[in-house]
């Protein structure tokens, strides 16, 4: 019997090792896995990579990660925000790389990891600081930037409901990232509100199928719901 | 400003509003007009601001608003999103600016401050991706400068992707021939806007 359920959060961080690329998934307050990062922080995984739109808001969630020190480098779109300032001061201190991307750069990146493609040629950013150094190339007349796929070795990502298969379905705007993230990782560990019995799901509704899931863990509605989020 | 770009993006267009001013566009959509607004973070038939009280953290835009969505719309990922916008789908998109070129080169997304957080979002995508892009911005600087420039001085966001720029002083289109001026406000003459402006203009205004 496939069972990706796990019965805890501890269980569902288990095992990711110093060094990880973390994708997490989420776009300001909406979709972000906050139970996860809280047990990868009570985990103690040291030297990641964090690839993420934004950089942690407020003291808590990915902020809280970064204040501990656990974050060598963080891959981003967005990171800077009025509530930013746990990130802010880590780079100004020169504590943390930041490596900067544009948002649709970033999601084609995953995209790309999660579907086995080598590279590819994008029109954004060409004649910008954020191709410099990068190779460019006509086609058709128009310019494009080379860009490489973004792969994780692990992914947090938050949806609405999950199945022991590992099948996953998201609510509004919370899906954002988590589709491409959970195809770019080799280990994707998902939270979501309930876990639902096999053929709950309907499976012409099925936004990410269980093969991109290694590992679900339900977080009630309430504990993920009721916690302080990062303000909008 | 806002009232104006509204007023010239054809109805059935799909449309996105970028985070600032832009946003201002949203509420001079009359309701007989359907224009769907798309939000990068994964939003097609957005509707208005949700109501206090009605907000819902996992519906917000891409300006981290709560929003509504209308009968119709749709949700999806990021990757979809971005390849709506790249993939030429967008109209129009509506964006605010530092500095516009007279070749329509655009700067939005960085002051190039040595000290300053970088962050870019989706700003470099937008630029070079939909059909048309609109630029909102103040005419002129705190200083009294022209954002409208021979040159761009600010960081680019995106090379000759601007159509159309709409300020407090006047709607400017990009042509191949340059610069050319569809409207001036009222009381202002065109040899004032092309001296405060300091770059040539075209007079292209409909003699109605």
């Amino acid at each position: 019997m496939i069972d990706k359920t796990v019965p805890t959060l501890a269980d569902a961080v288990a095992g990711i090792a110093d060094g990880s690329t973390v994708l997490v998934g989420g776009f300001a307050t909406s979709g972000v896995p906050l139970a996860l990062i809280d047990a990868l922080l009570a985990q103690g995984a040291r030297e990641l990579t964090i690839v993420s739109n934004h950089a942690g808001n407020g003291d808590s969630g990915l902020a809280a990660l970064l204040a501990a020190g656990r974050v060598r480098k963080i891959v981003c779109s967005f990171p800077r925000h009025k509530d930013s300032w746990v990130f802010d001061g880590l780079f100004k201190a020169g504590k943390i790389e930041l490596e900067l991307v544009p948002q649709g750069t970033m999601a084609e990146r995953l995209r790309a990891a999660g579907a086995g493609i080598g590279a590819f040629y994008t029109p954004t950013a060409v004649g910008t600081d954020l191709a410099a150094g990068k190779e460019t190339r006509v086609i058709d007349g128009r310019a494009y930037v080379l860009e490489y796929p973004l792969h994780g070795d692990v992914a947090l990502v938050r949806a609405d409901r999950g199945d022991r298969w590992g099948n996953l379905v998201y609510r509004k705007a919370a899906r954002n990232f988590g589709p491409v993230m959970a195809s770019a990782a080799r280990r994707t560990i998902a939270q979501v509100r309930e876990i639902v019995p096999l053929g709950a799901l309907d499976p012409e509704a099925i936004v990410t199928p269980g093969i991109f899931v290694a590992r679900v863990v339900q977080v009630g509605g309430e504990d993920a719901d009721a916690r302080p989020r990062a303000a909008a | 400003m806002a009232a104006k770009v509204a007023r010239d993006i054809p109805e059935g267009s799909v449309v996105n509003l970028g985070i600032g001013m832009p946003t201002l566009v949203g509420a001079h959509f009359t309701r007989d007009r359907e224009v769907l607004l798309h939000s990068e973070n994964g939003l097609l038939g957005m509707g208005s601001p949700a109501k206090p009280g009605e907000e819902d953290l996992d519906l917000i835009n891409a300006s981290r608003l709560p929003v509504t969505l209308l009968p119709g719309g749709s949700y999806f990922h990021h990757a979809d999103s971005f390849a709506m916008i790249r993939g030429g789908h967008i109209d129009i998109c509506v964006l605010g600016a530092f500095q516009v070129s007279i070749a329509g080169d655009l700067a939005n997304w960085s002051t190039g401050a040595p000290d300053a957080i970088p962050a870019v979002g989706g700003a470099m995508d937008l630029a070079v991706g939909a059909k048309r892009v609109f630029v909102m911005m103040e005419h002129l600087t705190k200083d009294g400068g022209s954002k409208i420039v021979e040159r761009l001085s600010y960081p680019v966001t995106g090379l000759a992707c601007v159509d159309r720029v709409y300020t407090d002083l006047a709607v400017v289109d990009v042509t191949p021939r340059g610069l050319v001026v569809r409207e001036i406000v009222e009381g202002l003459a065109l040899a004032e806007l092309a001296r405060v402006t300091g770059v040539s203009l075209e007079d292209g205004r409909s003699s109605g």
